[in-house]
């Protein structure tokens, strides 16, 4: 039986502004992992990664993180994907500052 | 100081000019990011984990007070108003945008400054002994070479695609204050029959396959010296592994055909290389000399150190911790400790940027040092102005008085900043720091080296802390692995690894029961930490770190 699916979102980093963005469900990329498209099926997070990839004019880096179903939206799974959607922890700044 | 030709003038504003036109090019889609990473890359500008990350280049540590105040304004203008110096004498700018960086580079090259080379697989920013020049166990000053190298390692047509990157270290002092023998190639400067010359060391390096340097040669004369590094690196170029960046630094090729192979090679390709050299490098070499030569020091007396001395111990203290001894007489090299307790080690704000800048001005005859140690050096000062200059320090937060001990820690960015790293190393420094400093036992328990990477390449040089801590991924799980008796000096040597990691939450509990330990085994007080691992051995300290106070391992 082939292992279960791991929840993902697509993720990079802004061209300009160099931050953590992520895909939304209208193509657009948003700063704010809960407005994140939640994909729980492999064959379309692998489209959407392919699609994903070829705005490089606009995102660096893109790749599918693992998340889970959270209440408001795609939760990371690892503290890795956490401190990139919050900010560094020795100042307030990146993300947790410009909520 | 080096003052730039206008050969090197030109050269850095062609290389702004054509980053930039690179730059509007990535921005205007017309190169993709593959084509456009080695480019950004050879100028310094790396892409972390919440933003870009401009690295400069800070040649073997050296800045003037104009520099200085021009990292403060860059700072300010177009980051977070801070600055990270880093454990390779560089300055890490963690916000720019994209956009910016062309400015960011044009003005660095208004005080002769710039980031390339700080990155790619190239011959990186030379480092040197932060205590150049003023240091009174110096045999000569290290600069003059390392500016020399600097020159030659610019844009060196055979050196621009390495099979890694080669990192450059020089020390013209015995006591080895540059962690000479954990870089791909090092210079101790040695005199032998009243001629000074270069014991060079090979194949050192720490990363996931930590190796001291060898001796490959333990005399280059002045005359032989970059054809010799040109054939050491030359042969590199064509061993180095390729197929494989994990086996591709000169310390693995060095291991894998041994040294007495890769002797004979650089030997024999030494033979082309030193006939090619018309001694253009030693009438450069002559030029670059007197831009170093020593200031005019001054002849007063010491008599407010003294009074300050005998009567503020806040001053006492730091004047005890901070300063270190310098060549000339009533004179002193301050370090400023940019790590006070709780704070990122190596971060200034733009502000003590310029307090600094000041003092180095009107003090410290317009000289600063950036150490690996992620500090700064006054390397000038007179004794009788200590007083005035500790309070100038102390007003702005740069006073902390901990140079050598437990809480002047080297910690690299971390799972913070690195889109490498596998764990935070940061925060552990903040805590360990803030930690020793409640229970007010830092100054008795001495010199101790702790050293934090968040990743196995090490930055953070835990290898050779004598606590090491290494930051690892276990499950999902941050985890931190001790090593012990690790040395940065000519006694180079690797720690050895205590056992399994403990959490984030258990690490700094971890630490004190090694204090401890140390503090319970030590002979005396004039026995330092090292001192002790060295003599009991590892056993005391598993047995702390292992089987005390289980209970206490999960504490905090």
């Amino acid at each position: 039986m082939s292992r279960a699916f791991t929840p993902k979102v697509i993720t990079a980093n802004a061209l300009i502004e160099g931050d953590v963005i992520y895909l939304d469900a209208r193509d657009n990329w948003t700063r704010e992992l809960s407005r994140a498209e939640l994909l729980t099926d492999e064959a379309h997070a692998q489209l959407r990664l392919v699609e994903a990839s070829q705005r490089h004019a606009e995102a660096v880096g893109v790749y599918l993180a693992d998340v889970k179903a959270g209440d408001t939206g795609p939760e990371p799974t690892h503290f890795r994907e956490d401190f990139r959607r919050t900010g560094p922890s020795n100042y307030f700044h990146g993300k947790q500052a410009e909520r | 100081m080096y003052s730039y030709s206008d050969f090197d003038a030109d050269f850095v504003a062609n290389r702004n000019r054509q980053f930039r036109a690179q730059v509007a090019r990535r921005i205007d889609g017309s190169l993709t990011e593959d084509e456009f990473k080695p480019l950004r890359l050879m100028n310094g500008l790396y892409l972390q984990l919440h933003a870009y990350m401009l690295r400069v280049a800070i040649p073997y540590g050296t800045l003037n007070s104009a520099q200085m105040r021009q990292l403060a304004y860059i700072a300010e203008r177009w980051d977070k108003g801070y600055g990270h110096f880093t454990t390779r004498q560089n300055i890490q700018y963690n916000w720019p945008l994209l956009s910016d960086v062309p400015d960011m580079l044009d003005a660095l090259a208004e005080v002769e400054m710039h980031a390339i080379q700080t990155s790619g697989n190239t011959i990186r920013n030379v480092t040197a002994d932060h205590f150049a020049g003023a240091a009174a166990d110096e045999i000569a000053d290290p600069r003059p070479v390392a500016e020399l190298l600097r020159q030659w390692s610019t844009d060196h047509p055979e050196f621009q695609f390495l099979p890694r990157k080669f990192k450059i270290a020089v020390t013209g002092s015995p006591n080895d204050r540059a962690v000479t023998a954990a870089h791909d190639l090092a210079l101790r400067i040695v005199e032998r029959d009243g001629e000074i010359g270069y014991a060079v060391l090979i194949g050192g390096g720490l990363g996931r396959t930590p190796m001291i340097g060898k001796i490959v040669n333990d005399f280059v004369s002045q005359e032989d010296l970059l054809p010799y590094v040109e054939a050491v690196v030359s042969v590199w170029n064509l061993l180095g592994r390729r197929d494989n960046k994990y086996k591709a630094r000169i310390k693995i090729t060095v291991h894998e055909h041994g040294l007495e192979e890769i002797r004979a090679l650089v030997d024999q390709r030494f033979e082309e290389t030193k006939a090619a050299f018309n001694g253009a490098d030693l009438a450069l070499f002559e030029t670059i000399k007197p831009q170093f030569a020593a200031p005019d020091f001054a002849k007063r007396t010491v008599s407010d150190f003294e009074r300050a001395y005998d009567a503020d111990p806040v001053f006492r203290s730091w004047a005890d911790t901070n300063l270190a001894e310098h060549r000339a007489e009533g004179y002193a090299i301050a370090q400023i400790s940019i790590k006070a307790h709780g704070q990122t080690p190596g971060d200034a704000t733009a502000e003590q940027m310029r307090v600094m800048a000041d003092i180095a001005a009107e003090f410290g005859h317009d000289e600063l040092r950036i150490s690996h140690e992620q500090n700064v050096i006054l390397p000038h000062v007179h004794k009788s102005d200590l007083p005035e200059i500790h309070a100038r320090l102390k007003a702005h937060g740069l006073a902390t008085a901990n140079i050598g001990m437990i809480s002047d820690i080297i910690a690299c960015p971390g799972m913070d900043y690195c889109a490498l790293a596998t764990a935070r190393s940061i925060p552990v420094a903040e805590k360990i720091a803030t930690r020793f400093d409640e229970l007010k036992i830092e100054k008795d328990i001495g010199d101790l080296k702790i050293k934090i990477s968040g990743c196995i390449n090490a930055c953070g040089h835990h290898h050779v802390g004598n606590i090491g801590i290494l930051g690892l991924d276990r499950a999902g799980v941050e985890t931190y692995q001790i090593t012990l008796g690790g040395d940065h000096t000519e006694n180079a040597a690797l720690g050895q690894r205590t056992g399994p990691g403990f959490g984030y939450d258990e690490i700094v509990p971890a630490v004190e029961r090694l204090v401890e330990a140390y503090l319970e085994e030590r002979e005396d007080a004039s026995e330092t930490f090292l001192e002790t691992y060295r003599r009991v051995g590892m056993p005391p300290f598993k047995a702390a770190l292992y089987e005390r106070d289980p209970a206490r391992v999960a504490a905090e």
